[in-house]
C-alpha cells in the first residue's frame, strides 16, 4: 500500500507539549506543510510569539527567532528587510498580536512589509492561565472576566482582522476555522496563499485562524470544535476579508 | 579628510563607515541629527527605517541582528527607557547591536537639555536580568566617531550590545573630524544568524530556556564572556596622575570642563590631575590603583551621583571620594569645579 | 483497500479522530500511554476507506494513512 499521509519534513517528530485538542497542533503542522509544498523550508525564517506557542521554533525544522511578547512584526519587518529573498512568517496568538503587539502590527502592515501572518485566535489568553483576549467573546467567561465579557468594563471583541483590511499596504486577509477536516484543508489554502504572496512580493497577507482551547473554554476537545462552529463564527465570520 | 560635523552626525558616519546595514529609530531631541544623517546615508549601503516608536525600533534592531546584519539605533533618555525590554532580549539572545543614548534631563519628560542621569540605567542594567552591556562615553566629536567604529568591532567580537553614551551637548556641538580612509562592508555571515538553513541545521536565536538548569547554563555562559571583556575591554584617559593631590573624574562632556579647570589650575601650580573613564561598562579600575595614599578624588557629573558608586568601589576605601554634581540640564562650570577643588586642597 | 497507523506514544486522547472517522474505525482505548492518556486504537478488519479525516484533524500529527 501506499502512504498517503504522513508528517512532512518541516514537523520535526517530537511529541508537543500542547494540550490534546488544542489547535496549535494543527496550525503547526499546516504551516509545516505549506513550507514542504512550497518548497521553500532552506528559506524560510519563523518568528515565534509569546504564549502557549512560545516554543514553536522546537516543532520546526527551519531557522526561527523569538520575539518580545508582541513585537513579532517588528522583528520580522527587519529580517525580511536584511534578507528581502527568504520567506519570513510570523506566527502569533490574540494577545500577541491585538493586545500588546497591536502597534507593531498596525505599522507592519501599513507599512506593507512583505511578510505573512498566522494570526492564531482563541479567544483567551492560554498560557497564563485563561484570562480575557482581545477577542474573547462577550459573555464568555475568563480568569479576567468572572461574570462574563461585559461591553462597559471590558469593551467589544476585537476585529483587529477586518481593522487591517482597510490599509492599502495589506493585500490579503482570510479567516479561517480549525472546527473540521474541510475546514483545516481551507486553512491550509489560506495559509499557502499567504506565503505565496510573499513570494510574489504582493505585500502584507495575514489569515486568522480559529482554534480551539479546550483547557480554558472548559470543554472537551470535539465540543471545542463545535463551539468555533456553531458560536465564535458567528462573531468572527470566515472567509476572505480582502 | 578633516570636516566640521556635530557629535550626533559623527557618530552616524562612525556607523556607516563600520558597515552597518540596518538602522531604526524614532526621532528625539537631542538626537535628531543623527536619524536624520541615517535616512540620508544608510539607503545606499543598507535599511533605514523610522520604526512607530523606540519600541519597535529596538525590537527591529533584534531581527536585524538576529538576521546577521550590523544594526544600530539611537535615541535620548525617554526613549531608551522604553528599549530597556528590548535591550534585556538583545543581551539574552546574545546579539551584537549597537545602541546610542544621548543623554537629556530627567525623570520623566524632563527636558532637552544635556545631562548624565543615564549611568546606572547604562550599567545597571535598566532592563531586568543579570546581564551587561559594553558601555562606552566619548569625550569629543572625533572620539564619538572612533569610538562607534569600535562598538560594532566590540559587539561582533562579544556578541554583546554595546551602548554610546552621549549628552546633549556632544551630540550637537560641531568639530572637525578625521576620516577613516577605509570603510568596512560588513557581511551578513555569522554562523549562528538567520539566514534560510541551506546547508546546515537550523538556527533559533532566543533568549528563553524553559528546560531545568539550561536557563543557569546560558546565564553563566554570559557571566563567562563578560569576565573576559572586564580584563580585555577597560578604557580610560589619565592625566597628571603621578603627582596629583586631587584627581578629578568625569567622562563625556563633563572631562572636557574637567581639562579646562585642570589647565587653569596647573597653571597656578595647582597639582590636580584626570581620570577619565572611556569605558563605563567595564568600568576601569586599573587608574584608581594610585600609591599616595593622601590622594583625594573629585567626582564630576551631571548628575547626582551615578558613576560616584563606580569610583568609591575601584577606590574600596583606599583614599577619600568627594563629588560635586549638577543635574536636571545644569552643567558645573569651571569656576564651581575650582572653588570644590580649591575647599578639598 | 487502505489503512491507518497511529503513533500511540504521541497520541494524547483528544478523540477527535474518534469523532471525524466516518467508518467509526477508531476507539479509544482502556490502556494508557507513557503520558497516562488514553490513546486511541485502530480497527484493522474494518473497512477504512482512506479518506484522511482522522489524519488531517489530528493535532499532533500521530496518524499515517495508507491506501492501495
Amino acid at each position: 500500500m501506499e502512504k498517503i499521509f504522513k508528517r512532512c519534513q518541516s514537523l520535526y517528530d517530537l511529541p508537543t507539549h500542547y494540550c490534546p485538542g488544542c489547535g496549535h497542533g494543527l496550525a503547526h503542522r499546516l504551516v509545516a506543510e505549506v513550507v514542504d509544498e512550497l518548497d521553500i523550508r532552506e528559506k524560510t525564517i519563523g518568528i515565534a510569539p509569546v504564549g502557549c506557542a512560545v516554543v514553536a521554533y522546537d516543532y520546526w525544522n527551519f531557522d526561527c527567532s523569538e520575539a518580545a511578547h508582541g513585537r513579532a512584526l517588528a522583528v520580522a519587518t527587519a529580517i525580511k528587510r536584511v534578507h528581502p529573498q527568504n520567506v519570513v512568517f510570523t506566527y502569533q496568538g490574540d494577545g500577541d498580536l491585538a493586545a500588546i503587539g497591536t502597534n507593531e502590527t498596525i505599522h507592519a502592515a501599513n507599512r506593507g512589509e512583505n511578510l505573512s501572518v498566522v494570526f492564531i485566535n482563541n479567544a483567551v489568553y492560554g498560557m497564563t492561565g485563561g484570562q480575557l483576549a482581545p477577542t474573547t467573546l462577550l459573555g464568555q467567561k475568563t480568569s479576567t472576566s468572572i461574570e462574563g465579557r461585559e461591553k462597559k468594563a471590558h469593551g467589544y471583541p476585537l476585529k483587529i482582522s477586518e481593522m487591517l483590511a482597510l490599509l492599502p499596504g495589506v493585500c490579503y486577509v482570510e479567516r479561517v476555522s480549525l472546527e473540521s477536516p474541510a475546514q483545516v484543508l481551507k486553512a491550509k489554502r489560506a495559509i499557502k496563499q499567504a506565503f505565496e504572496n510573499q513570494i510574489n512580493n504582493l505585500g502584507f497577507s495575514l489569515v486568522e485562524i480559529l482554534s480551539s482551547c479546550p483547557t480554558y473554554w472548559g470543554l472537551s476537545a470535539k465540543e471545542s470544535l463545535d463551539w468555533i462552529r456553531d458560536v465564535m463564527q458567528k462573531e468572527f465570520p470566515l472567509g476572505r476579508i480582502k | 579628510m578633516k570636516i566640521l560635523i556635530s557629535g550626533n552626525e559623527a557618530i552616524a558616519q562612525g556607523a556607516i563607515q563600520a558597515g552597518c546595514g540596518f538602522y531604526a529609530g524614532y526621532p528625539i531631541t537631542p538626537q535628531n541629527e543623527l536619524i536624520a544623517y541615517m535616512a540620508k546615508q544608510m539607503p545606499r549601503q543598507g535599511v533605514f527605517i523610522q520604526a512607530e516608536s523606540e519600541l519597535a525600533a529596538i525590537n527591529m534592531v533584534y531581527g536585524a541582528c538576529a538576521a546577521g546584519a550590523r544594526a544600530m539605533t539611537s535615541s535620548s533618555s525617554p526613549g531608551i527607557s522604553l528599549m530597556q525590554e528590548g535591550i534585556s532580549y538583545i543581551a539574552g539572545a546574545q546579539l551584537p547591536a549597537v545602541i546610542v543614548n544621548i543623554m537629556r534631563g530627567g525623570p520623566g519628560l524632563g527636558n532637552i537639555a544635556p545631562a548624565q542621569s543615564d549611568y546606572f540605567q547604562a550599567t545597571r542594567g535598566g532592563g531586568h536580568g543579570d546581564y551587561h552591556l559594553i558601555v562606552l562615553a566619548p569625550g569629543s566629536v572625533q572620539e564619538a566617531y572612533d569610538l562607534t567604529q569600535v562598538s560594532f568591532e566590540l559587539a561582533d567580537k562579544y556578541r554583546i550590545p554595546v551602548m554610546i553614551l552621549g549628552d546633549g551637548i556632544l551630540g550637537q556641538m560641531m568639530e572637525p573630524v578625521q576620516l577613516s580612509v577605509k570603510k568596512i562592508k560588513a557581511n551578513t555571515f555569522k554562523k549562528w544568524a538567520l539566514t534560510g538553513c541551506q546547508g546546515r541545521k537550523p538556527n533559533i536565536v532566543k533568549s528563553f530556556f524553559l528546560r531545568e538548569g539550561a536557563l543557569e547554563e546560558a546565564n553563566l555562559k554570559l557571566q563567562k564572556n563578560y569576565e573576559i571583556i572586564r580584563k580585555k575591554e577597560e578604557r580610560f584617559e589619565g592625566l597628571f596622575l603621578s603627582d596629583a593631590k586631587v584627581v578629578l573624574v568625569a567622562y563625556g562632556t563633563m572631562a572636557r570642563i574637567a581639562k579646562s579647570v585642570i589647565s587653569r589650575l596647573r597653571l597656578a601650580g595647582q597639582k590636580v590631575g584626570l581620570i577619565r573613564p572611556i569605558s563605563l561598562w567595564p568600568f576601569p579600575q586599573k587608574p584608581f590603583n594610585l600609591k599616595n595614599k593622601k590622594v583625594k578624588y573629585l567626582v564630576l557629573e551631571m548628575s547626582y551621583g551615578q558613576m560616584l558608586e563606580d569610583v568609591k568601589l575601584a577606590v574600596c576605601g583606599r583614599q577619600k571620594v568627594e563629588f560635586l554634581g549638577r543635574s536636571g540640564g545644569g552643567v558645573l562650570s569651571e569656576e564651581q569645579i575650582i572653588n570644590k577643588v580649591k575647599k578639598i586642597l | 483497500m487502505a489503512k491507518i497507523i497511529i503513533d500511540q506514544n504521541k497520541c494524547k486522547g483528544c478523540l477527535l479522530c474518534v469523532n471525524f472517522c466516518p467508518k467509526g474505525l477508531i476507539k479509544k482505548s482502556v490502556k494508557l500511554s507513557k503520558q497516562g492518556l488514553n490513546f486511541v486504537e485502530f480497527d484493522a478488519n474494518g473497512d477504512c476507506i482512506g479518506c484522511m479525516q482522522c489524519a488531517v484533524i489530528c493535532p499532533d500529527c500521530c496518524i499515517e494513512v495508507y491506501k492501495e
